[in-house]
């Protein structure tokens, strides 16, 4: 699932506000598909991390009842320049990360 | 009616079925991420589910914490939630009192300011929970959702 992940991230000061946007059904596997009646197999992010400049600076745990197409937002104290990373990984083992300057 | 509510009992018998061999170590999680907390995302309580995640259910409600969010969220499924605490902060969480597994996220901060916010699924009206862990103590924040269209299932 590569490039399912829009990051964008900008300076105020020395904190950096990290915005990402991940591409992803977050389905919960409560559902039946309503033209087969089969189970919909769930499939969400379960592990989300981010990294500014190669350090980890938040680790996280979600649960289906994160909305589809997940947000995440947050600040971590940064320099123009810095490299921030997100990874997400989810049920089914899937997983993608991407990258991006802060400007 | 009734068929629905046995379409979803079934769902969700089959939904722990899958976690549970998640839990079993099927998925074996990279070591940046920290480890999924099965018993945490499971609990059926915001005191059993924070025990779980934070160590201890008790939390102190504080002016120090803000949970932003909308007085009425249309859609049930998508509900814009925003955490901020003063300081630093060891980890927050979000809850959610009426979904029948009220945690829905919980993130540890190793650099991150108290600041989180994403976008999560409500089932009905009811308080969202911000949780605010910093000194080792636990500081919280809730605000009234109004759900017109519940998000779960379907």
């Amino acid at each position: 699932m590569a490039g399912s992940i829009k990051i964008r991230a900008s300076l105020a000061g020395d904190l950096a506000e990290v915005k990402c946007l991940i591409t992803h059904p977050m389905e919960p596997g409560n559902r039946k598909d309503k033209t087969t009646g089969a189970d919909i197999t769930p499939k969400f992010i379960t592990e989300i991390s981010a990294d500014v400049a190669g350090k980890t600076v938040i680790a996280g745990n979600m649960s289906a009842a994160v909305s589809k197409n997940p947000y995440l937002s947050f600040k971590a104290p940064a320099k123009a320049g810095d490299m921030v990373k997100v990874t997400w990984k989810d049920t089914t083992g899937e997983t993608d990360s991407a990258e991006v300057a802060i400007a | 009616m009734q068929s629905n509510r046995r379409v979803f009992l079934k769902g969700s018998l089959a939904a722990s079925a899958v976690g549970i061999a998640v839990g079993a170590g099927l998925l074996t999680p990279r070591a940046v991420f920290a480890a999924w907390p099965e018993a945490a995302f499971k609990a059926k309580s915001v005191a059993d589910a924070l025990t779980a995640v934070m160590g201890s259910g008790a939390t102190t409600e504080s002016a120090d914490v803000t949970v932003k969010a909308p007085d009425i969220a249309e859609n049930g499924a998508v509900v814009p939630v925003t955490v901020e605490g003063k300081g630093a902060a060891e980890a927050i969480a979000i809850l959610v009192e009426g979904n029948d597994m009220p945690l829905v996220c919980n993130f540890v901060m190793t650099g991150a300011t108290a600041y989180v916010a994403t976008r999560i699924k409500m089932g009905k009206t009811s308080n969202v929970i911000g949780v605010v862990k910093t000194g080792g103590k636990l500081l919280s924040a809730k605000k009234e959702v109004k759900v017109t269209i519940g998000g779960c299932g379907g």
